[in-house]
């Protein structure tokens, strides 16, 4: 054979494919005149972390399900493991070791663990292996310090137990070179994270190699080697992490600069809306929950709080609300002590909440755009007449047509049901619903929690503009990035106590941490 | 009172609660399985109602018990397959799909006799099974009773502890309680939700079909009109009582029998109570009990709610 450069230049193509386990090239994805993924590269090379980045809708979901052979793409090739490959379902692709850790679990909550993992593997005689799944199950736990209990009920397990449980099934079922991983972080809590971060670590030393889907730039940061950014069904950028930055990452993916400093501190604070006295709860079991001698908003600031997750944050907004009662101490509103008050009177008084879980406590899926911005006063006019009989549904769109364009909605029309809009959009609506109802006061409660970068810029934009205007606002929320950029005054919340407050310009992490953990308090007056 | 106390009495009692509860059991034993992969067959009465016909068709027709039975169990599996391809199929709201079955079966029943032995006042009758003693077992004092039973009752019991099996320790039951528990996540794993349900709604069908047969072939020796009068329904409610399981399905079953057996003997007593109260008396029961533990009960998940793969 007579070496030319073509031959040269193959030779170095292959040695270049080599250093690649997977090498998806130029993957086309239609769904009718939309286009999922418009030639899209990824090129994931062997034993690294790789971060697959994207704002929601930007095709990361549709690569990956290309990968795990859930969908056909209609271009370009996959090479792994030195192979081109194409799947024709789920099946075949976990077969050559390819392992999804979908950010919705699949798993059966009313099975136990091993159990969980059996149904996965393939058929193999009509009797349950059950003891040596289990052997297999402790001997993977033990190796990757996984803390799994073979014969645990999986609905009993936490969370991050239960992703731990899908690792397994992972490792157990399909002996997986590459480990797919999507938004595993958006379920659990900053502790959680970080254990994970230590298993993924411990896996990628024993040489499995791992695709890490996210959208948020501290982690991905934090554990990855290299990163590959989508935006609008494009690949647009391959980095190694040391050749780049957040900041960097975050144009990337939004496609224009993104500003994650502090916004604006507070000019006009006014008098105290919102106190708490002496406030002590305990929920029905007795545990005491809250415990908070005296904490207060101002009009126009915005107090943070942050902390771990379960460390009281929920109960104190059901309490801000109205929906329980503290045992001792009082709750007042522009002064008037709330106690023994319903929802309503809260809501009358001026209170206005983004729950923690919008699906569960803030929307109803089923029902359209203007009919979830009218729930929670659909007795007022102009939404209804004679005191909520009849619903007015003309004054009823318009104002929705309204709030949709006012609150940047992306939509398809105020019909369209709120289950179907992406989280984004759906925290759009309750803010809509919630600053639009002459509120006095705002409690969000992790207000961006899966949602979009520029969806969360905006959001805060919006709370921020409430402030403004004289309105006063809590944040709740665990993520501290978002506590610290916007609050005026920060404080961190454990155990149902205020362990102490920081100054959210330039806040002492150290001290932070110490008082997220409960170990360390300070009194507002030493950073004053 | 006395009569109690009376040893003949007791043991009656004791047969005669074995034996009621017998369709109970192999009808709820049915249900189990349809229920454990997320149909809930309230349909249970018409596949009963289909299979009693059927079975005291095949047996005066033929002449053999077993050819009853196995019409019995392909006539019932039939009457399923209507709601089986309905829900799974067709995502057909399961609670009417299982009430058009019942009404569906009930006529088609009747229809289905009278064109095999025309009106008549005096009813068909057959032979029916015989009863076998097992030795020594059958010698034993008050509870010898227990062993001299037909052939269909001893199968009966001794199927509680095969469902079980099946159920939880073997693929095929594992299989099927993920497709009832959580049907997008067993999909995602390589199981086949359709075809599970389908396997699911031909156990129960046989069982149920079976149940039916047993009231005409294996217990009464007749097939008339409302044979069956609400043990499909006490079957459903077995389920629920003995939480899904096999062995507690077994206690629920031997309840609801034990009721049925004292108020036939309760009426025979004619102590001058209208015999309406002591008929009522399997029925109380029922509803006592499934307002005392369906709170406490844990349902598999997704049953009674269809699967529909999302279309890409």
């Amino acid at each position: 054979m007579e070496l030319t450069t073509a031959t040269i230049l193959e030779r170095e193509r292959d040695l270049m494919e080599e250093q690649y386990l997977l090498y998806m090239q130029d993957i086309t994805k239609k769904f009718g005149a939309f286009t999922a993924n418009d030639r899209v590269s990824l090129r994931i090379k062997r034993g690294e972390i790789h971060a697959l980045m994207g704002e929601n809708g930007a095709g990361k979901s549709t690569l990956m399900n290309i990968l795990s052979g859930l969908y056909q793409k209609d271009g370009g090739k996959i090479v792994f493991d030195g192979k081109e490959v194409s799947f024709k379902g789920p099946q075949e692709a976990k077969a050559l070791g390819i392992g999804m850790v979908y950010q919705h679990f699949m798993l059966i909550e009313a099975m136990t663990v091993v159990e969980n993992v059996m149904l996965s593997l393939k058929s193999q005689g009509f009797q349950l292996p059950l003891a040596k799944t289990r052997a297999k199950i402790k001997d993977l736990s033990e190796k990757y310090q996984l803390d799994v209990d073979p014969d645990a009920l999986v609905g009993d397990l936490s969370v991050g137990a239960q992703q731990r449980v899908e690792i397994i099934k992972v490792l157990c079922v399909d002996n997986a070179k590459l480990i797919v991983l999507d938004e595993p972080t958006a379920v659990l809590t900053p502790a959680e994270a970080q254990g994970l971060f230590a298993i993924l670590r411990r896996l990628n030393e024993q040489g499995h190699t791992i695709i890490f889907i996210s959208h948020k730039l501290k982690e991905v940061m934090e554990i990855c080697d290299r990163i590959t950014v989508l935006r609008l069904g494009k690949s647009v950028a391959e980095v190694n992490k040391a050749d780049t930055t957040m900041d960097e990452l975050g144009s990337f993916m939004v496609g224009r600069s993104v500003v994650m400093d502090h916004i604006p501190m507070a000019e006009n604070i006014g008098n105290a809306f919102l106190s708490l006295e002496d406030v002590g709860y305990k929920s029905a079991d007795g545990v005491e929950r809250l415990s908070i001698p005296e904490f207060q908003v101002k009009k126009g600031e915005i107090v943070g709080i942050a902390g771990v997750d379960g460390n009281g944050q929920s109960e104190l907004a059901q309490l801000l609300m109205g929906v329980v009662h503290p045992q001792m101490g009082q709750v007042k509103l522009d002064g008037v002590d709330m106690s023994g008050k319903s929802v309503k009177d809260f809501i009358q008084a001026g209170m206005a909440l983004i729950p923690e879980d919008r699906n569960a406590m803030g929307l109803v899926g089923a029902m359209s755009i203007y009919e979830n911005l009218a729930l929670k006063n659909m007795e007022q006019a102009p939404n209804s007449k004679s005191g909520g009989w009849f619903i007015q549904y003309k004054e009823l769109k318009e104002y929705a047509k309204k709030m949709v364009e006012r609150y940047d909605i992306r939509t398809s029309g105020i019909d369209q049901s709120v289950g179907s809009l992406s989280g984004g959009n759906q925290q759009k609506v309750i803010l809509a619903r919630e600053i639009e109802s002459n509120c006095k006061i705002l409690v969000a409660v992790h207000p961006t929690r899966g949602v979009d970068i520029g969806a969360s810029e905006y959001i805060h934009s919006k709370i921020q503009e409430f402030r403004d205007a004289g309105g006063a606002v809590l944040v709740i929320s665990a993520d501290l990035d978002e506590v610290l950029r916007l609050s005026d005054r920060c404080c961190v919340m454990y155990e149902g106590k205020i362990m102490g407050f920081v100054d959210p310009q330039n806040p002492d992490m150290q001290k932070l941490s110490l008082m997220m953990a409960g170990k360390e308090g300070t009194n507002e007056s030493e950073i004053a | 009172m006395e009569i109690f106390m009376d040893m003949n009495f007791i043991m009656e009692l004791l047969g005669a609660t074995l034996r009621m509860a017998t369709p109970l059991l192999l009808c709820a034993l049915g249900s189990v399985f349809s229920e454990r992969c997320g149909l809930n067959n309230i349909g249970l009465e018409g596949l009963m109602t289909a299979g009693a016909v059927a079975g005291f068709i095949g047996v005066s027709l033929t002449g053999s018990n077993t050819a009853g039975f196995l019409l019995a169990i392909v006539f019932a599996v039939l009457v399923n397959m209507v709601f089986a391809v309905a829900s799974i199929k067709f995502n057909a709201n399961q609670i009417v799909i299982g009430m058009a079955i019942n009404i569906l079966a009930a006529g088609l029943a009747t229809t289905i006799y009278r064109l095999a032995f025309g009106i008549s006042t005096t009813p068909a009758m057959i032979d029916g099974l015989k009863n076998i003693n097992i030795p020594v077992l059958c010698g034993l004092p008050l509870v010898g009773v227990l062993f001299k039973q037909n052939i269909f009752v001893y199968i009966t019991y001794a199927l509680v502890p095969v469902c079980h099996y099946v159920l939880f320790h073997t693929r095929l039951g594992l299989n099927l309680r993920a497709v009832g528990e959580q049907p997008k996540a067993a999909d995602s794993m390589g199981i086949n939700v359709s075809t599970m349900r389908y396997v699911g709604s031909i156990l129960c069908g046989s069982l149920a079909g079976l149940a039916g047969a047993y009231l005409s072939v294996g217990y009464m020796n007749v097939y008339v009109d409302n044979l069956v009068s609400g043990r499909g329904y006490i079957a459903l409610a077995a389920v629920i009582f003995g939480r899904w399981k096999p062995a507690g399905i077994l206690l629920a079953a031997l309840l609801f029998g034990f009721t049925d057996a004292l108020q036939l003997r309760l009426q025979a007593l004619g102590t001058g109570v209208s015999y309406h109260l002591f008929m009522m008396l399997p029925y109380v029961i029922t509803l006592v009990t499934l307002v005392c533990f369906v709170g406490k009960s844990v349902a598999p998940a997704a049953n009674g709610t269809n699967y529909q793969r999302e279309n890409h």
